[in-house]
């Protein structure tokens, strides 16, 4: 039996310490959710905001006090045979960077939603789902072993169908929701058999364990095919959570929820679990260097497929939608070409200015009533300040104008890119000029020119209150600044992210090291740097020309186009392939069984058992006279057999 | 000199015990299968019972093996409960009809 399961070894604190992080806002979860419609609507957002509160305190504490990694022993969970499963911690760079991530944005949309969500009917319930998003995302990042990843992984996706079906009255959300659950059922599936051929692997689901047996041997006992089978398999569930090609269609639909939702889970953290899972299993993914080039081109494939959907998005929400499917796409890119820290990076930068332009575009559809169309809005830049200069802060950022936060990932992101190959780098280049010209497109159409909705709506316009603006700002300024944790070295930066996070790559760095130096020489980066910002700027220049010098509008739904626009508006048709290709075989095959197998087998035995044992009943009570002496004769007669019979037995 | 309850038990031949307790138990059983009054089929009840315990405490005494008569203490208390909630439920078949024949239960039939 293997006894390598590392004890509380280094563990600083007291366990309670460790387990309140994940409790608080599960306590939440569980006040919100019990007393319901009992709390206001302002009660219920000031218990859901302080507990996720609480949570990024402790997380700031640890993550100041840290000083090398260790794991906590909560209990054994699973023992069976061989078999151990010890609900465990891990702490270390990784796990505090995520747990700052989580909680912090987590706490700073929360604070967004007391005000964003305080028409709605159901704020308890709203809050209540909320924090057990934020507390399973907390497990799955704590978790020292995959299946206790897998148990948080499940966890946030099960809280994604509950809040994007959250206004379950309107049919096209609930299956919005089941879209989303199913597709990314597809991806567990791939996820879970690659947990198992892990296990049967490496005799243990230990991350620790793993990582060490799988570096230490890397000619030995486990062949590279077996390796990438696991990564490969893992690299599915990936694609599923964190919306790649070809599971990807779940995200934009997912835009069906409230909007903080859209912002906290379908772009700044619960899509990121993807990535988090791959980094965590960096060693695996080294190893196998046939799935990193697949990482790598079906991430950069799904940056330039969802830009180019991108460019003729007519709703704010799914413009937004497919720029976060797009710098996922980016981020396994980065992650293709082993640059591992490069795609924290971006999560980080990402979580920031995308956080930020969602709830900017919350507060734009709450000031036009719920209207999301950006074709009915226009010139909202002196009607909500606070909000068009902040969302023009992301834009930025996005767009990869330096010195804001986008820029500094983005071009590490790249310059790994063109290490590996010229030509990925080309594409990538391309796709970011894209995203400046979309993100562009989606600024000057609604905060510039002359306003194209209601009277009524106009009427109406009005910024947001505090306690949604002040997140908005708070955001604003990491997304502005928060590129400074990463600088290139030879603008006189210091790369604090790279220097922190080395201890995690270390045996990625052992088996690879060409892949960790990094060193390209200053003409190169600079021309690098160059060209990454000559693709925004041109990109922003293009859109300006478009959308203000000329005044382009976008036309109708109905208006005639030409096939390459057509093509891409309606998103590649991707939508009815999917359902002429599986969602409809499988109806019509689940129609036909049910009719012949369910209806002409099954239920026909079914009822038919019934009846007989009705049947039987029925003859069998004639037996039952009610005279007590002809029971105790037969009585009797039974015992006096049982024992003639056996006689020769005693 | 005095005798413990073994070696008294011990002064009559096992046979004689097997004899008077298959008797008892037959006269039990007969009077069980014969009888229509509740009540004297309870005491017929407990005739079976108390033949079982004549041979369990006999056995026990030859074999020198105390475990029978511990059995025999159950089997009281057993009899002990049965007796009460039997007689509890004749009485109420009694304040019912008049009566402790159990034919007239007859009617608990489908």
């Amino acid at each position: 039996m293997q006894e390598l399961v590392l004890p509380n070894y280094g563990a600083p604190y007291s366990t309670l310490l460790y387990v309140l992080i994940p409790l608080l806002p599960f306590l939440g979860f569980l006040i919100n959710g019990l007393l319901n419609k009992r709390l206001s609507a302002t009660v219920a957002g000031l218990i859901g905001s302080a507990t996720v509160l609480g949570s990024f305190l402790i997380s700031i504490y640890l993550f100041t006090t840290f000083e090398r990694q260790y794991t906590v022993q909560l209990f054994d969970w699973i023992t069976v045979g061989s078999m151990r499963i010890p609900f465990q911690y891990q702490i270390d760079q990784l796990s505090l960077i995520m747990l700052l991530l989580v909680t912090g944005v987590g706490f700073l949309i929360h604070v967004y939603s007391i005000g964003y969500m305080a028409h709605d009917e159901n704020v308890g319930k709203f809050f209540s789902f909320l924090n057990l998003f934020i507390f399973s995302m907390l497990v799955l990042v704590l978790g020292a072993n995959f299946v206790i990843l897998f148990i948080g992984w499940e966890g946030v996706g099960l809280c994604s169908y509950l809040l994007i079906g959250f206004w379950n009255k309107n049919h096209d959300y609930n299956n919005a929701a089941k879209k989303a659950f199913i597709m990314n059922r597809i991806g567990d599936l791939g996820f879970l058999l690659g947990i198992f051929l892990i296990y049967l692997t490496f005799d243990s689901i230990q991350y620790a364990e793993v990582f060490q047996k799988a570096a230490l041997s890397q000619f030995g006992p486990y062949t590279v095919s077996i390796l990438t089978a696991i990564t490969l398999l893992l690299f599915v569930g990936a694609m599923g959570k964190s919306a790649q090609l070809p599971l990807y269609t779940w995200l934009p639909d997912a835009m069906a929820g409230p909007t903080p939702v859209s912002a906290l889970i379908h772009a700044a953290t619960m899509v990121t679990a993807g990535i988090y899972m791959v980094l965590r299993a960096n060693v695996l993914f080294t190893l196998a260097p046939a799935t990193l080039e697949v990482v790598g081109i079906i991430g950069l494939a799904t940056a330039l497929f969802a830009a180019t959907i991108g460019l003729a998005q007519n709703d704010i929400k799914k413009v937004l939608a497919y720029s976060t499917v797009s710098q996922l796409g980016y981020m396994f890119l980065a992650l293709g070409v082993m640059g591992y820290t490069s795609s924290l990076f971006h999560v980080l930068t990402h979580a920031f200015f995308k956080a930020l332009m969602f709830l900017g575009a919350g507060s734009v559809i709450h000031a036009m009533s719920n209207e999301q169309d950006i074709r009915r809005m226009g010139g909202l830049r002196k009607a909500l300040p606070i909000t068009f200069l902040t969302f023009f802060i992301g834009c930025l950022a996005i767009s990869g104008i330096p010195p804001f936060s986008g820029f500094f990932s983005k071009d590490e992101i790249l310059a790994h890119t063109y290490e590996h190959s010229k030509l990925m780098w080309a594409v990538g280049l391309f796709t970011a000029f894209l995203t400046a010209f979309y993100m562009f497109r989606l600024l000057f159409l609604t905060f510039f020119g002359e306003f194209r909705g209601t009277e009524e709506q106009k009427h109406h316009l009005h910024e947001s209150p505090a306690s949604m603006t002040l997140p908005l700002i708070i955001l604003a300024i990491l997304a502005a600044v928060g590129g400074f944790m990463g600088a290139p070295m030879f603008l006189g930066g210091k790369h604090y992210l790279a220097d922190f996070l080395a201890p995690i790559f270390t045996y990625s760095r052992q088996i690879n090291p060409g892949a960790f130096t990094g060193e390209i020489d200053h003409s190169t980066e600079l021309m690098l740097i160059g060209a990454s910002v000559a693709a925004g700027v041109l990109g922003i220049i293009f859109a300006y020309v478009q959308y203000i010098s000329r005044g382009v509008r976008p036309v109708s739904d109905e208006a005639q186009r030409s096939a390459p626009e057509s093509l891409v508006y309606h998103k590649y048709y991707i939508d009815e392939l999917y359902n002429a290709l599986f969602v409809r075989p499988i109806m019509g095959l689940s129609r036909g069984l049910y009719r012949f197998v369910e209806q002409g087998i099954i239920d026909p035995i079914v009822n038919g058992l019934g009846r007989l044992t009705l049947g039987g009943g029925y003859l069998l009570r004639y037996v039952q006279t009610g005279t007590i002496g002809v029971y105790l004769i037969l009585m009797v007669v039974g015992i006096v057999l049982i024992l003639a019979l056996n006689f020769g037995k005693f | 000199m005095e005798q413990t309850i073994p070696e008294v038990i011990r002064t009559v031949p096992l046979q004689y015990y097997v004899f008077f307790a298959t008797a008892l138990f037959a006269i039990g059983v007969t009077g069980v299968l014969t009888r229509r009054n509740a009540i004297i089929i309870f005491m017929c009840i407990e005739l079976m019972l108390n033949a079982v315990n004549v041979l369990l405490t006999a056995f026990s005494a030859y074999r020198a093996d105390p475990n029978g008569q511990v059995f025999v203490f159950f089997i009281m208390a057993v009899a002990a409960a049965e007796v009460s909630v039997g007689l509890g439920i004749i009485v109420m078949i009694y304040r019912n009809f008049q009566n402790t024949d159990v034919n007239l239960l007859s009617r608990l039939k489908w």
